[in-house]
This record gives C-alpha cells, sequence and structure tokens, in this order.
C-alpha cells in the first residue's frame, strides 16, 4: 500500500540495495537495544561454559579463552527495530575452535546462548559451525564496550542482531529447539532478516 | 494447538482519526486499526510508510493509550528534523490518511496492572509514552498500586502530556509524578532541576510505601543507562529493572 505524500524517504544508493534486507535501513552509528540494564563483568570474573543439557563440558576463564584462535569477521549486521549497518568489523573465537577445544562434536542439533544478565537465545547448530559464528571479544580491534555486549558477545551475523546475545557466559546443547528470552515474547524463533522473519509466527 | 504458530500481529491499515499537538516537537495521531486489537500497556507497534517505488521505511512506536480505551490508539511522535519517519507525520500525515501498522509487539516492557508493584517509572523525553499507558491503564482501574514517576524533560513547555499527569497526581490515589528539566527552573515545589541521578532516585523511592518489585526505563540509550545505572545504586536489583532503548 503506497503511503499519500511518501516518496522521497532516506533511501540507501542503488549499489547497496542488495546489502539491505527487506524492511531494513542503513544506519551509520550503532544504536544500542537490550531489555535491562547493561551489566558491568569484569574480565578477572568472566567465564565461559560449554554445556550438554545441565552437563557442563568445559568451562574457560578469561586468559584462557583469549588463548584459544582469534579469528577476524567483518559482517553487514541486522537489527529487529529495522537497522542495518555494513561492514562491522569484529574478531573473537570461531564456535568452529570453541568446539575443537572442547573436543566436542555437537551433540544436538540445537542451542541456547547464555547471558549474565540472564538474558538467553536459541540458535540452531548449523548457524554457529561452518565459520558462520563467533564469540566475538573485539570490535574495530578494541574492548566490546558494555553497551554493545562486552567483554564478550555471541555473534550471529547472518540472523536478527538479538540472536547474538550480549554479556555472553555460556553455550547449551539442546534436544529440542527452545525459545529463548525474546523468541519466548513475541519474536521470532529463528529470525532470518532476508526473510523478514521478526515476530512468531512470521513465514 | 497447531503445530504451526499463528503469525502474529500481521500488517494493516489504520486510519489517522484525530491529531494532537502535544508539545512543538510531539504530536500524538490517533489511529483506528482496521481489525482492532487488544495491548497491553507498555507495547508498541511498528509503522511502515511506502514510497511509490516500493521503498519502504518502518520504525517503532510505543502506545500512549491505556488497554482499556476504546477505539482509537494514540501515538505521541517527537519530531527529529533531520529524521525520515517522524517529519512525515509532522508535516504530511493528515487525518483521514491510511497508514500501515502492525501490532501490539513487545512482550517484556508491559505492565498489566494484576501484575502489581510498587512501580518506579522513569521517562526522558518522548520515552514517557509507553509509562503514560501504564499510568492511565492504572486509573482506568482504579488501581491502588502506588507509581512514582520520574519524568525527565528539557523544559517546562517539554512535559507531554503535562496536564493529565498532573490531574493524576492530584487524585492523591497512589501515583505520584516528579518533574525534573534539565534546561529550565522548576515549577513544582518538589520538582528537580537536573539529569536523574542515584539521589533523586533514592528520594523518588522513598514516596513509594515500600521497596519497588518492577522499574520500567524508557528514553534514548544514552538516558536509559544512567537512569538504569542509578536504580542499580539506589538499591533496585538489576533483574526487575526493564528499559526499552528508542536507539540512538
Ligand atoms: C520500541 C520502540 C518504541 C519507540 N517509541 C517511540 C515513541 O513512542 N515516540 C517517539 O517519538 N519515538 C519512539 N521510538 C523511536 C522511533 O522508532 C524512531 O526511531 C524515531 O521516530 C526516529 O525516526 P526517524 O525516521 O524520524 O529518524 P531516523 O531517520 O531514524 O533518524 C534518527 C536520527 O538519527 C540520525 N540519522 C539516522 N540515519 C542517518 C543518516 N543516514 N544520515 C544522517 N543522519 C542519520 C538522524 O539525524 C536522526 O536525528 C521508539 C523506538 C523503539 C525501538
Amino acid at each position: 500500500m503506497v503511503t499519500r505524500g511518501f516518496s522521497s524517504g532516506r533511501r540507501p544508493p542503488t549499489d547497496d540495495d542488495a546489502r539491505i534486507p527487506p524492511g531494513q535501513y542503513l544506519e551509520q552509528g550503532f544504536p544500542v537495544l537490550s531489555a535491562g540494564p547493561t551489566p558491568r563483568v569484569r574480565t578477572e570474573d568472566w567465564s565461559f561454559t560449554l554445556k550438554h543439557g545441565p552437563r557442563p563440558i568445559k568451562k574457560w576463564n578469561w586468559a584462557e579463552f583469549n588463548a584459544l584462535p582469534l579469528t577476524k569477521m567483518t559482517r553487514d549486521i541486522h537489527c529487529v527495530t529495522a537497522w542495518t549497518k555494513f561492514d562491522t568489523p569484529w574478531q573473537g573465537v570461531l564456535v568452529d575452535d570453541i568446539l575443537a577445544d572442547a573436543g566436542l562434536e555437537p551433540p544436538t542439533g540445537f542451542t541456547l546462548a547464555h547471558a549474565f544478565d540472564g538474558y538467553t537465545t536459541n540458535v540452531p547448530v548449523k548457524d554457529l559451525t561452518g565459520g558462520k559464528a563467533m564469540v566475538a571479544l573485539l570490535y574495530e580491534g578494541e574492548p566490546i564496550a558494555p553497551d554493545h555486549g562486552g567483554p564478550a558477545r555471541l555473534l550471529v551475523p547472518h540472523l536478527y542482531f538479538w540472536k547474538s546475545a550480549k554479556w555472553l557466559n555460556g553455550l547449551q546443547f539442546t534436544t529440542r529447539d527452545e525459545p529463548g528470552f525474546w523468541e519466548l515474547r513475541g519474536y521470532h524463533i529463528y529470525g532470518d532478516p532476508w526473510r523478514e522473519q521478526r515476530y512468531t509466527g512470521d513465514p | 494447538m497447531s503445530a504451526v504458530a499463528a503469525v502474529q500481529s500481521p500488517w494493516q491499515t489504520a486510519g489517522i482519526v484525530r491529531i494532537e499537538k502535544r508539545t512543538p516537537r510531539v504530536t500524538s495521531f490517533f489511529f483506528r486499526p482496521s481489525r482492532p486489537f487488544a495491548y497491553r500497556a507498555g507495547q508498541h507497534v511498528d509503522v511502515r510508510l511506502t514510497a511509490p517505488d516500493g521503498y519502504q521505511a518502518r520504525r517503532s512506536y510505543s502506545i500512549a493509550s491505556a488497554p482499556e480505551t476504546v477505539g482509537a490508539i494514540e501515538l505521541a511522535i517527537e519530531k527529529l528534523d533531520d529524521g525520515e519517519v517522524s517529519p512525515f507525520f509532522h508535516e504530511v500525515a493528515a487525518i483521514g490518511d491510511e497508514i500501515e501498522l502492525r501490532g501490539p509487539l513487545g512482550g517484556h516492557f508491559v505492565w498489566p496492572e494484576d501484575v502489581g508493584g510498587p512501580l518506579v517509572l522513569v521517562g526522558g523525553g518522548s520515552g514517557v509514552v509507553p509509562l503514560m499507558s501504564m499510568a492511565r491503564h492504572r486509573a482506568a482501574r482504579n488501581s491502588t498500586v502506588p507509581v512514582v514517576l520520574v519524568f525527565s524533560a528539557r523544559i517546562w513547555d517539554e512535559v507531554i502530556f503535562r496536564d493529565e499527569l498532573i490531574a493524576l497526581d492530584d487524585r492523591r490515589d497512589g501515583f505520584d509524578l516528579v518533574l525534573t528539566l534539565t534546561r529550565e527552573a522548576a515549577r513544582r515545589p518538589a520538582d528537580y532541576v537536573r539529569r536523574v541521578d542515584v539521589a533523586m532516585m533514592a528520594q523518588a523511592m522513598a514516596r513509594l510505601p515500600e521497596p519497588p518489585g518492577l522499574a520500567f526505563v524508557c528514553g534514548s540509550n544514552a538516558f536509559v543507562s544512567v537512569a538504569a545505572q542509578a536504580l542499580i545504586d539506589a538499591g533496585v536489583a538489576a533483574g526487575n529493572i526493564r528499559t526499552e532503548r528508542y536507539g540512538v
């Protein structure tokens, strides 16, 4: 439906069109969205735990985690509140490298990412492995600011950005695809920006 | 239950039935959705504008009206001069226009009255909108849940819903309004003239008969960060603070 009187808009340059998913607009800044206050997690207190169901498989402290292979990933990111940001430069540990360090083959097809503030989000294993996702430790070469999820956040750039859990402290393999925090509150179970899967039940 | 979840809140058209200027920069638009829906205080809708060539812009707006309101849904939109969507509403949109929206959306920043309290509500600028829905909801339910609303605005004339908020405060039924102006002297005896801080949060909470069960903080990201930290420093557990950030 064409909106009367809306003609111009701030449309992106046409050569960028192919990089902007439906319903998104290009953002130069880096807006912050989260469900509660920003937790201040000190790296001394930080840890990351890999679990299979309730069972811990391996736990890393900050120094141990930083000793894992670091990978650079520069990706476009897409927030469900409709902004897209191009070429965000991250560095961190690929989920593949975390699993390798734990000597673990994915035991199930699904995971729940856990954060220090109790936030959770579900991501299928196939969206985390094969170089698709990492636990990011640096943004633009600097430690990630608390507002943006530091010390460490999940980065799953091909899904809406709420899947890239801030203040990450663990990854848990689950037998079923279990909805996380926003998924229980009306947001889509998978969240593919190219299929515009924003809210529960969007095809 | 069906195996496939139903599409939540599909797009629909809504007609603008009333437009009311609230402050120099904020105007309320009243929409009558073609398919009316129930919502909870604190929820928002997404609005999308479509150009003749198919280009679309979409933004989220909190619902200002109470769930009990019959008929039109109120959105209070602040004009950002160099923005894309808010100037459209202020400069182009007129009564009778059909706009596409979907809602209600958001299941976290919500306060159905039966959840109880006491509540601390902290709003900066247009961040007061979902808190207004909560205040109106409380009044519509004749609720006695103690609520203190701390509302930060730049100047007196930018206090959105000012007369209505003061009238709610005057009922003395457990709803307390605290205004703080950042660029102009206070007009009411107990109001402040500074940015929100720990002392202000502690004093606001002291107006409640017991410590708050929940706090809702809404506004720009910078405002929410400061206000949420002030609440934590004033003793509110982080897990009891819900935030809605309007982005930049
Ligand atoms: C859940 C939620 C609820 C909300 N509720 C409300 C509400 O009740 N009332 C309300 O007024 N707002 C609300 N907002 C904010 C609203 O969604 C919009 O962000 C706001 O109206 C600005 O949109 P805009 O298109 O006018 O500005 P935008 O075009 O998005 O621009 C926003 C600002 O960023 C700058 N900017 C962005 N992109 C560019 C660019 N490419 N070049 C230069 N500058 C740029 C602009 O200068 C402008 O000042 C809410 C947001 C959320 C997430």
